[in-house]
């Protein structure tokens, strides 16, 4: 599980030293290793089954590491997740105002009363989103774009330092995805940490200045123009696809993978 | 006779002698209401979690329960309620340790539990009474509620509410957004338990679940008493949009169903339980077709509005 003693460096927000998570002794993520810079805002990146989802939720915590360690300044409380949209459940008689009250669980837990700072503070968020008026509406009446912005505006309530964001802008309109953009942009100004899975290149290009490229192994990761090369890309695209049932046993020890990544990009 | 009491006589007679004259029907009735207070809302707590089926299947879990407290002390309620609860949580609790710790889905790891607990109950109880015991397990009896059994009931029931209302805020949470749950607070120092992992959450409710199946095994029988709990719960779900009318509503749908069997069960001369469970049956059908959520839109499609 995550380690939240904090990583040596105090500028350094998440720490990776070998992370491997498999599913069923095949790995998803292997022998990753790197780290997010505090107040960083890194796009990851990479081709369907290259490991993005997995590598949030081993960040988040969600997940039990087959290797290696996740090493994060951060308590639990400081940290938002923010999945696909697809699992939640619609048709839950919730209204949007208790949907993003419940982002203060953190601070609330289960019993705490829920101040009108508080409140004021769902009301602002609801703002920020523009969703205001739509306070009284169940989460099942709403399309996913005002769904997705039910769950930002639940982020911003929640308040956290570490922001990790699974495809945050998939189906969602220009519009949109213009707003939730600017906002991210903002966290990344209030020098929060975010980490955001992402398909569209050219979004991650004009917009998040750091990028890992995954193909279940780290391809690069740096500054955006460093990463998002033909070469790499091309790498990635090769590396992810290839799956093989009978795969020999992994035997790169810790040390050697140490070695490796020291000369890594 | 005058008018009124011709009018008066009508509705007494049928309605409210059968419960002045017989202290069983009383008990009876009053352990009904109070079962539908608390069993009621958990039913809906249960539909939202697309586990509507669990309530059936821990009504088989008790019974290797029910069975060993019936092989100890006969016929005591006591005994037959307590094992019938540990059983119950014995097999809840090892269902959830078998979904946290695999790759297996909270209904598949239930399944296979149960089903062993199911044949366990049977074996047990097929070797050591009669086939009327059986009977008289799985269908119980509403107007053998004694004075012993009301306890229970009530004593259920009170713990239930209090508890339900206390857990409210993350049973909902955990309901609607586990990973959003498991994303917090996840230290180790006990207070904060109660933040963190939802499995404290979910397995706190599914032994309310339990004990409320228990309080109705005499009631309703074992099989009978999820008929009380799932079906207002998914009735009530057809009417209302937020999740606090649902509450009330099963519980009131709950209450109608058990005072109206009992009676029927009364002049018609039918065991109470199914026959509460056909009330709470026929409210279902009426909800199904007039509720918001059931065919009414499509009977008598209303106009719509500009926006």
């Amino acid at each position: 599980m995550v380690n939240t003693a904090a990583p040596a460096d105090a500028g350094v927000a998440i720490a990776l030293d070998n992370l491997t998570v498999s599913y069923r002794s095949h790995p998803a993520l292997h022998h990753i290793s790197g780290q997010f810079a505090a107040g960083s805002l890194t796009a990851v990146v990479g081709p369907n089954g290259a490991g993005k989802s997995t590598l949030l939720k081993s960040l988040a915590g969600l997940l039990p590491l087959a290797g290696g360690s996740v090493k994060r300044a951060l308590p639990h409380q400081r940290v938002a997740y923010l999945p696909q949209l697809s699992e939640l459940d619609r048709s839950f008689p919730l209204d949007v105002r208790d949907c993003v009250l419940l982002g203060l669980w953190g601070s609330t837990g289960a019993w705490g009363r829920v101040t009108q700072p508080l409140l004021a503070r769902v009301d602002t968020a609801l703002q920020v989103v523009g969703l205001q008026g739509f306070e009284r509406r169940t989460v099942g009446s709403l399309s996913s774009g005002q769904l997705q912005r039910v769950l930002f505006a639940r982020l911003l309530v929640q308040d956290a330092e570490l922001i990790l964001l699974d495809e945050p802008f998939s189906a969602m309109d220009a519009k949109t995805t213009a707003g939730l953009l600017a906002l991210v942009q903002q966290w990344h100004q209030q020098r929060r940490t975010v980490v955001a899975v992402l398909h569209d290149n050219a979004m991650v290009r004009t917009h998040f200045p750091q990028t890992l490229l995954l193909a279940r192994e780290r391809v690069a990761w740096g500054a955006t123009a460093d990463v998002l090369t033909e070469p790499h890309l091309a790498r990635a695209r090769a590396v992810a696809e290839a799956w093989d049932a009978d795969a020999a046993l992994c035997e790169v020890d810790t040390a050697t993978a140490q070695r490796l990544y020291a000369h890594g990009v | 006779m005058h008018p009124l009491h011709t009018l008066i006589d009508a509705i007494w007679t049928p309605l409210v002698a059968p419960f002045v004259e017989f202290a069983f029907m009383r008990r009876a009735l009053v352990a009904t209401l109070a079962l539908s207070l608390s069993a009621a809302p958990l039913g809906v707590l249960l539909t939202l979690r697309r586990m509507s089926l669990l309530g059936d299947a821990l009504s088989h879990a008790v019974l290797p329960g029910v069975a060993i407290g019936f092989m100890v002390s006969g016929l005591s309620l006591t005994a037959m309620a307590l094992g019938g609860a540990l059983a119950g949580m014995f097999v809840a609790a090892l269902a959830g340790l078998v979904t946290r710790f695999t790759a297996l889905k909270e209904d598949a790891s239930l399944a296979a539990v149960y089903l062993v607990a199911l044949a366990l109950g049977v074996m047990l109880i097929s070797g050591h009474g009669t086939q009327l015991d059986l009977l008289h397990i799985l269908f119980g009896s509403a107007l053998g509620v004694d004075r012993q059994g009301l306890l229970l009931v009530a004593g259920v029931t009170t713990v239930s509410v209090l508890l339900l209302a206390a857990l409210y805020r993350g049973l909902v949470l955990e309901s609607f957004d586990p990973t959003f749950l498991n994303t917090q607070a996840r230290n180790r120092s006990a207070p904060q338990a109660w933040r963190a992992g939802g499995w404290v959450w979910q397995q706190t409710f599914l032994m309310l679940v339990v004990i409320n199946l228990v309080a109705g095994f005499q009631t309703l029988g074992t099989l009978m008493a999820v008929g009380l709990m799932m079906l207002p719960a998914v009735s009530a779900r057809l009417w209302h949009e937020t999740l606090g009318a649902q509450l009330l509503n099963a519980s009131a749908q709950a209450m109608l169903a058990g005072a109206a069997g009992l009676l029927l069960s009364y002049h018609l001369d039918t065991p109470s339980g199914p026959t509460i469970i056909g009330c709470a049956g026929a409210l279902y059908a009426g909800s199904l077709l007039v509720a918001p959520g059931g065919w009414r839109p499509r009977l008598w499609p209303q106009r719509h509005r500009v926006a």
